[in-house]
């Protein structure tokens, strides 16, 4: 591509707000990104590498195609644009019913390249969120995985843990509150130490 | 479904982990409930922020191309605001017209354009820590501070934010956090100085007396 446009200042915000006026170049400023993530969490959740893929450029049409919907008031970009490659890559999964025995080991998806783009920023999320997930009590965290980077829905859940759907709904509030909890103090914490 | 059990499905929903008849008594439900709708946007953050716990994979290049040109290819004929592939003219080049040119209007307009771009140019993304968001400095020090994901200042607290030279702080603007904060700071910025964000108590004091929860990289 050869476009000169620097667009590295702009918020990823200020992004949705120029695809919504079907600029090109914004939509590719946000897939370059936010696309290393969409795709890695992408194979997480399905474990296909072409999968993956699809569900990574519907998440980004639906963008191209929802963007004047977007509204900032409401939630950041990048956890709406996060959102969409989420809910295409679980709708894939239960279409396929390609979902592994075992969700929580994540080392059996192999010939995935790590990142190039990896940034500093993004390494420090990440150990952030997986300390503040290892914080949960197991069955919490256990829940929480499943139905996320598993696509079970609660009543799967519930089957497959062995515990009524009741109490399936209720753990998973509780653990979501708790995560959420968790990752706030800890974004606090972070300066006083540093 | 009990009405206090039904907020409790904002989480499987923030999750997408709802059965599908949960699902739409849910999303009914949303449009009537102030609280659910408050809860689902934290949920949602939370939720995202567990994509950020996988290793992020380099998609193969083709992807790119296939969604960038699909993308094009359903609105092609859509007129952008502003010439989408015009490769901003530097002032020496708008100069060489003017020099050959007869001087109209035209031409006075492109000289007034391009040192536009040249001073937008000049303008410097310095990275920041501890939100996402950029400081936008200009090439006068005029600077605005963009940050979301700060959560709203807590009644009784303001954000505020300072520029701080040779480890002087000196206030700079107060706001509320909120989604997108779009924050323009009243001092100027020099080369060599950094600018911070710290909580303190509403209306703003003149000397930090909290840890920055927002730092940036130096200008
Ligand atoms: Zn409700």
């Amino acid at each position: 591509m050869d476009d000169v446009r620097d667009m590295a200042h702009l918020s990823d915000e200020a992004l949705v707000a120029l695809v919504a006026r079907s600029d090109e170049v914004a939509l590719a400023e946000l897939y370059d990104r936010h696309g290393a993530t969409a795709y890695g969490l992408a194979r997480r959740v399905l474990r296909d590498a072409a999968l993956a893929e699809d569900a990574v450029q519907e998440a980004f049409l639906a963008i191209w195609r929802g963007a004047e919907r977007f509204v900032p008031e409401k939630a950041r970009a990048s956890t709406w644009i996060l959102t969409l490659v989420h809910r295409r890559a679980v709708d894939l999964v239960r279409r396929e019913e390609r979902r592994r025995a075992d969700v929580l080991d994540e080392s059996r998806d192999t010939g995935a390249e790590p990142s190039a783009a990896d940034s500093a920023w993004l390494r420090f999320e990440r150990e952030r969120v997986q300390a503040a997930l290892r914080r949960l009590p197991d069955h919490q965290r256990e829940t929480l995985e499943l139905a996320y980077y598993g696509g079970f829905t609660q009543s799967e859940l519930a089957e497959r843990l062995g515990r009524p759907l009741g109490t399936i709904k209720s753990q998973m509030f509780a653990a979501l509150g708790t995560l959420r909890e968790i990752l706030e103090s800890a974004e606090r914490e972070s300066w006083q130490t540093t | 479904m009990a009405n206090d059990l039904i907020h409790e499905l904002t989480a499987g929903y923030a999750l997408h982990a709802l059965d599908p008849q949960d699902e739409s008594e849910y999303v009914e439900h949303l449009a009537t409930c102030e609280r659910c709708r408050a809860e689902l946007a934290a949920f949602q953050e939370t939720a995202g922020a567990l994509a950020l716990a996988v290793d992020p994979v380099e998609p193969p290049p083709a992807l790119r191309a296939r969604i960038l040109s699909t993308a094009r290819a359903e609105r092609p004929n859509v007129v952008p605001l502003r010439p989408r592939w015009a490769r901003p003219r530097t002032l020496a080049a708008v100069a060489a017209v003017a020099a050959c040119a007869v001087v109209g209007l035209g031409v006075w307009n492109a000289v007034l354009h391009s040192q536009l771009s040249a001073s937008r140019s000049a303008l410097q993304a310095v990275g920041i820590k501890g939100a996402n968001g950029s400081l936008v400095v200009g090439a006068d020090g005029q600077a605005t501070l963009v940050v979301t994901g700060l959560h709203r200042a807590r009644t009784g607290k303001t954000y505020e934010a300072w520029v701080i030279q040779n480890g002087v702080p000196q206030s700079a603007a107060l706001f509320d956090g909120g989604s997108t904060s779009v924050v323009r700071l009243g001092p100027r910025v020099p080369k060599g100085a950094i600018v911070a964000v710290t909580v303190e108590r509403a209306g703003g004091v003149t000397k930090p007396t909290t840890t920055p929860i927002v730092v940036s990289a130096r200008v």
